[in-house]
Protein backbone atom coordinates (compact mmCIF):
# COMPACT_ATOMS: atom_id res chain seq x y z
CA UNK A 1 0.00 0.00 0.00
CA UNK A 2 1.68 3.06 -1.01
CA UNK A 3 1.60 6.22 1.04
CA UNK A 4 0.93 9.17 0.10
CA UNK A 5 1.58 12.52 1.73
CA UNK A 6 -0.14 15.92 0.61
CA UNK A 7 1.40 19.04 2.11
CA UNK A 8 -0.76 21.27 -0.11
CA UNK A 9 -4.32 22.74 -0.12
CA UNK A 10 -6.46 19.06 -1.28
CA UNK A 11 -8.89 19.69 -3.79
CA UNK A 12 -12.03 17.04 -2.77
CA UNK A 13 -14.86 15.80 -5.83
CA UNK A 14 -17.88 14.74 -5.53
CA UNK A 15 -18.79 12.20 -7.44
CA UNK A 16 -22.21 10.69 -8.48
CA UNK A 17 -22.41 7.52 -10.63
CA UNK A 18 -26.27 6.81 -12.30
CA UNK A 19 -27.68 4.33 -14.38
CA UNK A 20 -26.83 5.18 -17.88
CA UNK A 21 -30.37 4.29 -18.89
CA UNK A 22 -32.76 4.85 -15.97
CA UNK A 23 -30.27 7.83 -14.98
CA UNK A 24 -31.34 6.56 -11.23
CA UNK A 25 -29.02 7.50 -8.96
CA UNK A 26 -26.66 4.33 -8.63
CA UNK A 27 -24.20 5.89 -5.78
CA UNK A 28 -22.69 8.99 -4.73
CA UNK A 29 -18.82 9.53 -3.57
CA UNK A 30 -18.22 12.54 -1.28
CA UNK A 31 -14.91 13.61 -0.73
CA UNK A 32 -12.90 12.08 -3.38
CA UNK A 33 -9.36 12.50 -3.90
CA UNK A 34 -8.06 13.34 -7.63
CA UNK A 35 -5.27 11.15 -7.64
CA UNK A 36 -7.66 8.12 -7.42
CA UNK A 37 -9.28 9.34 -11.07
CA UNK A 38 -5.77 8.68 -12.88
CA UNK A 39 -6.12 7.03 -15.96
CA UNK A 40 -2.39 5.40 -14.61
CA UNK A 41 -4.45 2.61 -12.08
CA UNK A 42 -6.61 0.81 -15.12
CA UNK A 43 -8.74 -1.19 -14.07
CA UNK A 44 -6.74 -4.78 -14.21
CA UNK A 45 -3.91 -2.81 -11.89
CA UNK A 46 -6.89 -2.27 -9.48
CA UNK A 47 -7.49 -4.54 -6.73
CA UNK A 48 -9.89 -4.36 -3.75
CA UNK A 49 -9.92 -5.91 -0.71
CA UNK A 50 -12.21 -5.91 2.60
CA UNK A 51 -8.67 -6.45 4.05
CA UNK A 52 -5.59 -5.02 3.54
CA UNK A 53 -3.65 -8.65 3.95
CA UNK A 54 -6.96 -10.28 2.53
CA UNK A 55 -7.58 -11.21 -0.76
CA UNK A 56 -8.83 -9.62 -3.41
CA UNK A 57 -12.54 -8.80 -4.18
CA UNK A 58 -13.46 -10.44 -7.73
CA UNK A 59 -15.12 -8.03 -10.65
CA UNK A 60 -18.30 -10.08 -10.02
CA UNK A 61 -18.35 -9.30 -6.20
CA UNK A 62 -21.61 -7.58 -5.54
CA UNK A 63 -21.59 -5.16 -2.76
CA UNK A 64 -24.81 -6.06 -1.16
CA UNK A 65 -23.48 -9.37 -1.13
CA UNK A 66 -20.28 -8.21 1.11
CA UNK A 67 -20.15 -8.61 4.99
CA UNK A 68 -20.26 -4.87 5.21
CA UNK A 69 -22.78 -2.61 7.41
CA UNK A 70 -24.01 0.05 5.99
CA UNK A 71 -20.59 2.26 5.96
CA UNK A 72 -17.76 0.01 3.84
CA UNK A 73 -14.18 0.39 3.93
CA UNK A 74 -12.23 -0.96 0.98
CA UNK A 75 -8.45 -0.96 0.91
CA UNK A 76 -6.87 -0.07 -2.46
CA UNK A 77 -3.51 -1.65 -3.48
CA UNK A 78 -1.53 -1.44 -7.36
CA UNK A 79 -1.00 -4.25 -8.49
CA UNK A 80 1.74 -3.04 -10.51
CA UNK A 81 2.23 -2.83 -14.71
CA UNK A 82 -0.20 -5.38 -15.86
CA UNK A 83 -0.16 -7.83 -18.97
CA UNK A 84 -2.83 -10.12 -20.60
CA UNK A 85 -2.15 -13.70 -19.99
CA UNK A 86 -2.64 -14.19 -23.87
CA UNK A 87 0.40 -11.88 -24.73
CA UNK A 88 2.95 -13.31 -22.00
CA UNK A 89 1.69 -17.17 -23.22
CA UNK A 90 2.41 -16.19 -27.10
CA UNK A 91 5.55 -14.40 -26.43
CA UNK A 92 6.98 -17.32 -24.27
CA UNK A 93 5.87 -19.98 -26.76
CA UNK A 94 6.88 -18.49 -30.14
CA UNK A 95 10.68 -17.94 -28.73
CA UNK A 96 11.70 -21.34 -28.48
CA UNK A 97 9.80 -22.77 -31.64
CA UNK A 98 11.89 -19.63 -33.30
CA UNK A 99 15.36 -20.56 -31.19
CA UNK A 100 14.83 -24.36 -31.81
CA UNK A 101 14.79 -23.71 -35.67
CA UNK A 102 17.77 -21.57 -35.45
CA UNK A 103 19.63 -24.08 -33.68
CA UNK A 104 18.15 -26.85 -36.04
CA UNK A 105 19.50 -25.46 -39.21
CA UNK A 106 23.12 -24.30 -37.77
CA UNK A 107 22.23 -20.51 -38.13
CA UNK A 108 25.93 -19.07 -38.43
CA UNK A 109 28.10 -18.15 -34.87
CA UNK A 110 25.98 -21.19 -33.04
CA UNK A 111 28.74 -23.70 -34.00
CA UNK A 112 31.80 -23.77 -36.01
CA UNK A 113 31.76 -22.32 -39.28
CA UNK A 114 32.36 -25.27 -41.10
CA UNK A 115 29.05 -26.87 -39.82
CA UNK A 116 26.78 -23.95 -40.67
CA UNK A 117 23.49 -24.57 -42.75
CA UNK A 118 24.35 -27.86 -42.67
CA UNK A 119 22.08 -31.44 -41.49
CA UNK A 120 23.00 -33.59 -38.72
CA UNK A 121 23.45 -37.08 -40.43
CA UNK A 122 21.11 -39.05 -37.46
CA UNK A 123 17.35 -38.77 -38.34
CA UNK A 124 16.48 -38.93 -34.34
CA UNK A 125 17.57 -35.00 -34.48
CA UNK A 126 15.13 -34.21 -37.42
CA UNK A 127 12.39 -36.13 -35.66
CA UNK A 128 13.46 -34.03 -32.05
CA UNK A 129 13.14 -30.80 -34.64
CA UNK A 130 9.53 -31.56 -35.59
CA UNK A 131 8.73 -33.06 -32.35
CA UNK A 132 9.74 -29.93 -30.45
CA UNK A 133 8.21 -27.43 -33.15
CA UNK A 134 4.51 -29.44 -33.43
CA UNK A 135 4.65 -28.63 -29.08
CA UNK A 136 5.27 -25.03 -29.64
CA UNK A 137 3.12 -24.81 -32.18
CA UNK A 138 0.01 -26.65 -30.43
CA UNK A 139 1.05 -24.44 -27.75
CA UNK A 140 0.34 -21.52 -29.19
CA UNK A 141 -2.62 -22.42 -31.12
CA UNK A 142 -4.28 -23.76 -28.13
CA UNK A 143 -3.56 -20.31 -26.25
CA UNK A 144 -5.02 -18.47 -29.18
CA UNK A 145 -8.47 -21.13 -29.45
CA UNK A 146 -8.97 -23.32 -26.68
CA UNK A 147 -7.77 -21.97 -23.77
CA UNK A 148 -10.38 -19.69 -21.67
CA UNK A 149 -8.32 -17.42 -18.61
CA UNK A 150 -10.06 -17.01 -15.61
CA UNK A 151 -7.83 -13.92 -15.01
CA UNK A 152 -7.32 -11.15 -17.49
CA UNK A 153 -3.80 -10.28 -16.59
CA UNK A 154 -0.68 -10.85 -14.23
CA UNK A 155 2.24 -8.25 -13.64
CA UNK A 156 4.37 -7.11 -16.16
CA UNK A 157 7.32 -8.23 -14.76
CA UNK A 158 6.12 -12.39 -15.22
CA UNK A 159 6.95 -11.71 -19.17
CA UNK A 160 10.33 -11.04 -18.47
CA UNK A 161 10.66 -14.15 -16.05
CA UNK A 162 8.65 -16.51 -18.08
CA UNK A 163 10.52 -15.82 -21.08
CA UNK A 164 13.79 -15.92 -19.57
CA UNK A 165 12.57 -19.43 -18.38
CA UNK A 166 11.17 -20.61 -21.95
CA UNK A 167 13.75 -19.22 -24.05
CA UNK A 168 17.07 -19.58 -22.31
CA UNK A 169 15.56 -23.84 -21.70
CA UNK A 170 14.85 -24.09 -25.43
CA UNK A 171 18.34 -22.27 -26.43
CA UNK A 172 20.45 -24.89 -23.95
CA UNK A 173 18.78 -28.39 -25.07
CA UNK A 174 18.52 -26.91 -28.43
CA UNK A 175 22.43 -26.61 -29.04
CA UNK A 176 23.30 -30.08 -27.66
CA UNK A 177 20.50 -31.78 -29.75
CA UNK A 178 21.47 -30.28 -33.06
CA UNK A 179 25.31 -30.24 -32.15
CA UNK A 180 27.49 -31.37 -34.95
CA UNK A 181 28.96 -33.94 -32.11
CA UNK A 182 25.04 -35.14 -30.90
CA UNK A 183 25.42 -38.66 -29.72
CA UNK A 184 22.30 -41.02 -30.68
CA UNK A 185 20.31 -42.79 -27.82
CA UNK A 186 22.06 -45.51 -26.73
CA UNK A 187 19.16 -48.58 -27.66
CA UNK A 188 18.70 -46.46 -30.63
CA UNK A 189 15.72 -47.55 -32.94
CA UNK A 190 14.21 -48.89 -30.50
CA UNK A 191 14.80 -46.57 -27.54
CA UNK A 192 13.37 -43.71 -30.03
CA UNK A 193 9.97 -45.39 -31.41
CA UNK A 194 9.56 -46.11 -27.63
CA UNK A 195 9.94 -42.44 -27.09
CA UNK A 196 8.05 -41.16 -29.99
CA UNK A 197 5.04 -43.32 -29.00
CA UNK A 198 4.63 -41.70 -25.24
CA UNK A 199 5.52 -37.88 -26.63
CA UNK A 200 2.19 -38.39 -29.24
CA UNK A 201 -0.03 -40.40 -26.35
CA UNK A 202 1.04 -37.34 -24.07
CA UNK A 203 0.17 -34.65 -26.69
CA UNK A 204 -3.12 -36.27 -27.56
CA UNK A 205 -3.84 -36.72 -23.88
CA UNK A 206 -3.06 -33.25 -23.23
CA UNK A 207 -4.76 -31.71 -25.76
CA UNK A 208 -7.88 -33.60 -24.46
CA UNK A 209 -8.03 -32.70 -21.24
CA UNK A 210 -7.44 -29.07 -22.87
CA UNK A 211 -10.80 -29.06 -24.84
CA UNK A 212 -12.68 -31.29 -21.70
CA UNK A 213 -11.46 -28.28 -19.51
CA UNK A 214 -12.80 -25.59 -22.05
CA UNK A 215 -16.28 -27.53 -22.39
CA UNK A 216 -16.37 -27.38 -18.87
CA UNK A 217 -17.02 -22.92 -19.24
CA UNK A 218 -19.39 -21.75 -21.25
CA UNK A 219 -17.68 -18.74 -23.32
CA UNK A 220 -17.46 -15.60 -21.24
CA UNK A 221 -17.97 -17.32 -18.20
CA UNK A 222 -15.82 -17.86 -15.18
CA UNK A 223 -17.93 -20.45 -13.25
CA UNK A 224 -15.81 -23.53 -11.93
CA UNK A 225 -16.82 -27.05 -11.94
CA UNK A 226 -15.27 -30.11 -11.11
CA UNK A 227 -14.04 -32.01 -14.28
CA UNK A 228 -15.50 -35.18 -15.00
CA UNK A 229 -13.93 -38.06 -17.89
CA UNK A 230 -16.35 -37.53 -21.00
CA UNK A 231 -16.08 -39.98 -23.72
CA UNK A 232 -13.09 -39.20 -24.90
CA UNK A 233 -10.86 -42.51 -22.95
CA UNK A 234 -7.70 -39.69 -22.97
CA UNK A 235 -9.63 -38.13 -20.31
CA UNK A 236 -10.38 -41.38 -18.05
CA UNK A 237 -7.55 -39.97 -16.52
CA UNK A 238 -9.74 -37.26 -14.21
CA UNK A 239 -10.69 -40.55 -12.49
CA UNK A 240 -7.14 -40.75 -10.72
CA UNK A 241 -5.82 -36.81 -11.21
CA UNK A 242 -7.28 -33.39 -10.75
CA UNK A 243 -4.99 -31.62 -13.09
CA UNK A 244 -4.39 -34.76 -15.62
CA UNK A 245 -2.77 -32.01 -18.07
CA UNK A 246 0.12 -31.61 -16.34
CA UNK A 247 0.56 -35.37 -15.96
CA UNK A 248 0.23 -35.62 -19.77
CA UNK A 249 2.69 -32.67 -20.31
CA UNK A 250 4.96 -34.42 -18.30
CA UNK A 251 4.59 -37.35 -20.12
CA UNK A 252 5.22 -35.50 -23.11
CA UNK A 253 8.99 -34.34 -21.76
CA UNK A 254 9.78 -37.33 -20.77
CA UNK A 255 9.19 -38.90 -23.91
CA UNK A 256 11.19 -36.67 -25.41
CA UNK A 257 14.45 -36.63 -22.78
CA UNK A 258 13.99 -40.52 -24.08
CA UNK A 259 14.25 -39.80 -27.52
CA UNK A 260 17.15 -37.62 -27.57
CA UNK A 261 19.30 -38.74 -24.51
CA UNK A 262 20.14 -35.08 -23.80
CA UNK A 263 21.14 -34.33 -20.18
CA UNK A 264 20.00 -30.62 -20.33
CA UNK A 265 16.79 -32.01 -21.80
CA UNK A 266 16.53 -33.92 -18.80
CA UNK A 267 17.12 -31.04 -16.77
CA UNK A 268 14.18 -29.31 -18.21
CA UNK A 269 11.40 -32.37 -17.12
CA UNK A 270 13.35 -31.97 -13.77
CA UNK A 271 12.39 -28.69 -13.17
CA UNK A 272 8.87 -28.87 -15.21
CA UNK A 273 8.18 -31.26 -13.49
CA UNK A 274 8.59 -29.42 -10.00
CA UNK A 275 6.77 -26.51 -11.44
CA UNK A 276 3.47 -28.44 -12.35
CA UNK A 277 3.41 -30.19 -9.21
CA UNK A 278 3.36 -27.36 -6.68
CA UNK A 279 0.55 -26.01 -9.49
CA UNK A 280 -1.38 -29.03 -9.41
CA UNK A 281 -1.02 -29.14 -5.64
CA UNK A 282 -2.50 -25.81 -5.65
CA UNK A 283 -5.47 -26.40 -8.00
CA UNK A 284 -6.01 -29.63 -5.89
CA UNK A 285 -6.28 -27.92 -2.87
CA UNK A 286 -8.82 -25.66 -4.06
CA UNK A 287 -10.81 -28.01 -5.39
CA UNK A 288 -10.79 -29.48 -2.12
CA UNK A 289 -12.09 -26.26 -0.60
CA UNK A 290 -14.35 -25.25 -3.11
CA UNK A 291 -16.17 -28.32 -3.49
CA UNK A 292 -17.80 -30.91 -0.69
CA UNK A 293 -18.22 -33.41 -3.15
CA UNK A 294 -14.59 -33.50 -4.40
CA UNK A 295 -13.89 -37.22 -5.43
CA UNK A 296 -11.86 -38.41 -2.78
CA UNK A 297 -9.72 -41.16 -4.88
CA UNK A 298 -8.33 -38.50 -7.33
CA UNK A 299 -4.21 -37.15 -6.49
CA UNK A 300 -3.15 -33.47 -7.87
CA UNK A 301 -0.74 -35.00 -10.46
CA UNK A 302 0.75 -38.51 -10.56
CA UNK A 303 -2.73 -41.19 -9.46
CA UNK A 304 -1.67 -42.47 -6.16
CA UNK A 305 1.93 -40.84 -5.37
CA UNK A 306 1.76 -37.43 -5.40
CA UNK B 1 30.85 -11.63 35.23
CA UNK B 2 30.43 -13.36 32.26
CA UNK B 3 28.65 -16.36 33.56
CA UNK B 4 26.30 -14.06 35.65
CA UNK B 5 25.24 -11.98 32.47
CA UNK B 6 24.79 -15.84 30.59
CA UNK B 7 22.78 -16.85 33.63
CA UNK B 8 20.71 -13.53 33.24
CA UNK B 9 20.55 -13.74 29.87
CA UNK B 10 19.01 -17.45 30.14
CA UNK B 11 15.73 -16.60 31.88
CA UNK B 12 15.34 -13.23 29.56
CA UNK B 13 16.41 -14.59 26.55
CA UNK B 14 14.50 -17.02 24.76
CA UNK B 15 16.81 -18.49 22.02
CA UNK B 16 19.74 -20.01 24.11
CA UNK B 17 20.36 -22.87 21.83
CA UNK B 18 20.96 -19.56 18.95
CA UNK B 19 24.00 -18.32 21.93
CA UNK B 20 25.31 -21.93 21.79
CA UNK B 21 25.74 -21.81 18.50
CA UNK B 22 27.07 -18.81 17.91
CA UNK B 23 29.88 -19.40 20.45
CA UNK B 24 31.38 -22.23 18.89
CA UNK B 25 31.22 -20.01 16.06
CA UNK B 26 32.80 -17.08 17.51
CA UNK B 27 35.48 -19.83 18.35
CA UNK B 28 35.97 -21.49 15.22
CA UNK B 29 37.19 -17.91 13.69
CA UNK B 30 39.28 -17.17 16.54
CA UNK B 31 41.09 -20.37 16.83
CA UNK B 32 41.83 -19.52 13.10
CA UNK B 33 42.94 -16.00 13.44
CA UNK B 34 45.10 -17.48 16.15
CA UNK B 35 46.69 -20.03 14.41
CA UNK B 36 47.14 -17.83 11.38
CA UNK B 37 49.28 -15.74 13.59
CA UNK B 38 50.65 -18.55 15.35
CA UNK B 39 51.66 -19.99 11.87
CA UNK B 40 53.30 -16.36 10.60
CA UNK B 41 55.44 -15.73 13.39
CA UNK B 42 57.29 -18.76 13.73
CA UNK B 43 57.39 -19.52 9.77
CA UNK B 44 58.02 -15.64 8.82
CA UNK B 45 55.86 -16.46 5.61
CA UNK B 46 52.75 -16.86 4.07
CA UNK B 47 53.67 -20.01 2.36
CA UNK B 48 51.75 -23.23 3.75
CA UNK B 49 49.84 -21.11 5.66
CA UNK B 50 46.68 -22.10 3.65
CA UNK B 51 47.60 -25.86 4.06
CA UNK B 52 48.09 -25.39 7.79
CA UNK B 53 44.38 -23.87 8.41
CA UNK B 54 42.80 -25.87 5.05
CA UNK B 55 41.10 -28.38 7.33
CA UNK B 56 39.91 -26.19 9.96
CA UNK B 57 38.76 -23.57 7.05
CA UNK B 58 36.41 -26.33 5.41
CA UNK B 59 34.82 -27.85 8.08
CA UNK B 60 32.93 -24.51 10.15
CA UNK B 61 32.66 -23.14 6.81
CA UNK B 62 30.34 -25.46 6.14
CA UNK B 63 28.33 -25.51 8.99
CA UNK B 64 27.71 -21.83 8.31
CA UNK B 65 25.03 -23.23 6.52
CA UNK B 66 23.39 -23.03 9.54
CA UNK B 67 23.59 -19.50 9.58
CA UNK B 68 21.16 -19.23 6.67
CA UNK B 69 18.74 -21.74 8.26
CA UNK B 70 18.70 -19.44 11.63
CA UNK B 71 17.97 -16.15 8.77
CA UNK B 72 15.28 -18.23 7.21
CA UNK B 73 13.47 -19.08 10.56
CA UNK B 74 13.15 -16.08 11.55
CA UNK B 75 15.59 -15.97 14.35
CA UNK B 76 18.18 -13.58 12.93
CA UNK B 77 17.28 -10.22 11.69
CA UNK B 78 19.68 -10.53 8.26
CA UNK B 79 17.67 -11.06 5.26
CA UNK B 80 18.18 -15.17 4.51
CA UNK B 81 19.03 -14.21 0.73
CA UNK B 82 22.15 -11.80 1.44
CA UNK B 83 23.20 -14.09 3.85
CA UNK B 84 22.99 -17.23 1.20
CA UNK B 85 24.96 -15.46 -1.14
CA UNK B 86 27.23 -14.70 1.22
CA UNK B 87 27.91 -18.01 2.22
CA UNK B 88 27.62 -19.64 -0.95
CA UNK B 89 29.92 -17.81 -2.55
CA UNK B 90 32.57 -18.95 0.37
CA UNK B 91 31.78 -22.47 0.28
CA UNK B 92 32.21 -22.12 -3.24
CA UNK B 93 36.04 -20.60 -2.70
CA UNK B 94 37.10 -22.75 -0.18
CA UNK B 95 35.58 -25.69 -1.53
CA UNK B 96 35.94 -25.55 -5.78
CA UNK B 97 38.55 -23.11 -5.51
CA UNK B 98 41.57 -23.01 -2.96
CA UNK B 99 40.87 -26.76 -2.18
CA UNK B 100 40.73 -28.15 -5.56
CA UNK B 101 43.73 -25.80 -7.10
CA UNK B 102 47.07 -26.58 -5.06
CA UNK B 103 48.85 -24.20 -6.95
CA UNK B 104 47.27 -20.77 -5.95
CA UNK B 105 47.06 -21.67 -2.05
CA UNK B 106 50.19 -19.60 -1.73
CA UNK B 107 48.92 -16.51 -3.36
CA UNK B 108 48.95 -13.23 -1.59
CA UNK B 109 45.32 -12.57 -2.35
CA UNK B 110 44.41 -16.25 -0.67
CA UNK B 111 46.03 -14.55 3.00
CA UNK B 112 44.35 -11.55 2.27
CA UNK B 113 40.42 -12.91 1.70
CA UNK B 114 41.25 -15.32 4.82
CA UNK B 115 42.75 -12.53 7.03
CA UNK B 116 39.28 -10.20 5.92
CA UNK B 117 36.89 -12.93 6.74
CA UNK B 118 38.90 -14.05 10.09
CA UNK B 119 38.01 -9.85 11.05
CA UNK B 120 34.62 -9.39 9.92
CA UNK B 121 33.64 -12.70 11.60
CA UNK B 122 35.30 -12.26 14.57
CA UNK B 123 33.67 -8.72 14.39
CA UNK B 124 30.24 -9.81 13.67
CA UNK B 125 29.77 -13.15 15.72
CA UNK B 126 31.03 -10.46 18.85
CA UNK B 127 28.19 -8.24 17.88
CA UNK B 128 25.55 -11.46 17.84
CA UNK B 129 26.83 -12.87 21.32
CA UNK B 130 26.66 -8.95 23.03
CA UNK B 131 23.62 -8.25 21.24
CA UNK B 132 22.01 -11.49 22.54
CA UNK B 133 23.13 -10.62 26.53
CA UNK B 134 21.66 -7.16 25.84
CA UNK B 135 25.36 -5.45 26.66
CA UNK B 136 26.28 -4.42 23.96
CA UNK B 137 29.71 -2.23 24.20
CA UNK B 138 29.76 0.87 21.45
CA UNK B 139 32.82 -0.33 19.91
CA UNK B 140 31.71 -3.23 18.71
CA UNK B 141 28.85 -1.60 17.41
CA UNK B 142 31.30 0.73 15.73
CA UNK B 143 33.11 -2.04 14.22
CA UNK B 144 30.52 -4.60 13.52
CA UNK B 145 29.22 -1.36 10.86
CA UNK B 146 32.43 0.45 9.86
CA UNK B 147 34.55 -2.01 9.09
CA UNK B 148 32.97 -3.54 6.62
CA UNK B 149 33.42 -0.41 4.53
CA UNK B 150 37.19 -1.49 4.04
CA UNK B 151 36.88 -5.28 4.54
CA UNK B 152 34.20 -5.92 1.74
CA UNK B 153 36.26 -4.78 -1.05
CA UNK B 154 38.98 -5.92 0.28
CA UNK B 155 37.75 -9.42 0.23
CA UNK B 156 36.18 -9.17 -2.73
CA UNK B 157 39.64 -8.39 -4.10
CA UNK B 158 41.29 -10.72 -2.69
CA UNK B 159 39.02 -13.81 -3.80
CA UNK B 160 38.63 -12.22 -7.53
CA UNK B 161 42.67 -12.06 -7.50
CA UNK B 162 42.62 -15.95 -6.45
CA UNK B 163 40.17 -16.94 -9.18
CA UNK B 164 41.81 -15.24 -11.41
CA UNK B 165 45.33 -16.75 -10.56
CA UNK B 166 43.85 -20.22 -10.72
CA UNK B 167 42.37 -19.89 -14.76
CA UNK B 168 45.17 -20.82 -16.29
CA UNK B 169 45.83 -23.79 -13.94
CA UNK B 170 41.96 -24.40 -14.51
CA UNK B 171 42.49 -24.45 -18.48
CA UNK B 172 45.72 -26.78 -18.57
CA UNK B 173 44.39 -29.38 -16.18
CA UNK B 174 40.23 -29.61 -17.92
CA UNK B 175 39.35 -30.25 -14.24
CA UNK B 176 35.51 -30.32 -13.59
CA UNK B 177 34.84 -30.05 -17.21
CA UNK B 178 32.99 -32.54 -19.62
CA UNK B 179 33.25 -31.99 -23.48
CA UNK B 180 31.63 -33.40 -26.38
CA UNK B 181 31.03 -35.88 -27.79
CA UNK B 182 29.63 -38.17 -24.28
CA UNK B 183 26.33 -39.92 -24.50
CA UNK B 184 24.54 -37.44 -22.00
CA UNK B 185 24.85 -34.95 -24.87
CA UNK B 186 25.71 -31.90 -22.65
CA UNK B 187 29.00 -30.22 -21.98
CA UNK B 188 30.39 -28.63 -19.16
CA UNK B 189 33.89 -25.98 -18.86
CA UNK B 190 35.32 -25.25 -15.34
CA UNK B 191 36.75 -22.28 -16.84
CA UNK B 192 33.89 -20.45 -17.90
CA UNK B 193 31.97 -21.13 -15.15
CA UNK B 194 34.96 -19.54 -12.89
CA UNK B 195 34.59 -16.40 -15.15
CA UNK B 196 30.78 -16.48 -14.89
CA UNK B 197 31.16 -16.62 -11.13
CA UNK B 198 33.77 -13.82 -11.37
CA UNK B 199 31.21 -11.80 -12.98
CA UNK B 200 28.55 -12.27 -10.94
CA UNK B 201 30.15 -10.10 -8.34
CA UNK B 202 29.46 -7.08 -10.53
CA UNK B 203 25.60 -7.25 -9.80
CA UNK B 204 25.88 -8.75 -6.32
CA UNK B 205 28.73 -7.09 -4.82
CA UNK B 206 27.20 -3.31 -4.62
CA UNK B 207 24.13 -4.97 -3.70
CA UNK B 208 25.72 -6.38 -0.66
CA UNK B 209 27.86 -3.34 0.15
CA UNK B 210 24.66 -1.05 -0.25
CA UNK B 211 22.20 -3.17 1.85
CA UNK B 212 25.19 -3.10 4.55
CA UNK B 213 25.10 0.56 4.12
CA UNK B 214 21.37 1.23 4.77
CA UNK B 215 21.67 -0.88 7.87
CA UNK B 216 24.67 1.19 9.18
CA UNK B 217 22.42 4.45 8.49
CA UNK B 218 19.67 2.84 10.34
CA UNK B 219 21.85 1.69 13.21
CA UNK B 220 24.17 4.16 13.65
CA UNK B 221 22.46 6.95 12.71
CA UNK B 222 19.12 5.74 13.76
CA UNK B 223 17.49 6.72 10.30
CA UNK B 224 14.34 5.19 8.96
CA UNK B 225 14.32 3.70 5.82
CA UNK B 226 11.76 3.00 3.72
CA UNK B 227 12.15 -0.70 2.28
CA UNK B 228 10.52 -0.82 -1.20
CA UNK B 229 7.98 -3.76 -0.77
CA UNK B 230 5.89 -3.27 2.38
Amino acid sequence: MSTLQLNKAVVFFEVEILDAKTKDKLCFLDKVRTLFFSFHWYPARQSIRLDPKGKSLKDEDVLQHLPVGTTATFYFRDLGAQISWVTVFLTEYTGPLVLYLMFYFRVSFIYAPKYDFTTSKHWVVHLACMCHSFHFMKRLLETLFVHRFSHGTMPLRNIFKNCTYYWGFAAWMAYYVNHPLYTPPIYGEQQIRLALIIFLFCQIGNFSIHIALRNLRPPGSKTRKIPYPTKNPFTWIFLLVSCPNYTYELGAWFGFTLMTQCLPVAFFTLVGFIQMTVWAKGKHRSYLKEFRDYPPLRSPILPFIL
Amino acid sequence: HYEEAYGEARLKCPHVALKQHRKPGFFWWLVLAMAMMRFYIQKGTHKGLYRSIARTLKFFQTFALLEVGHCALGIVRTSVIVTGVQVCSRIFMVWFVTNSIRQIQNEESVILFLVVWTMTEITRYSYYTFNLLHHLPYFIKWARYNLFIVLYPLGVAGELLTIYAALPFVRRSGMYSMRLPNKYNVSFDYYYCLIVFMLSYIPLFPQLFFHMLRQRRRVLHGEVIVEKDD
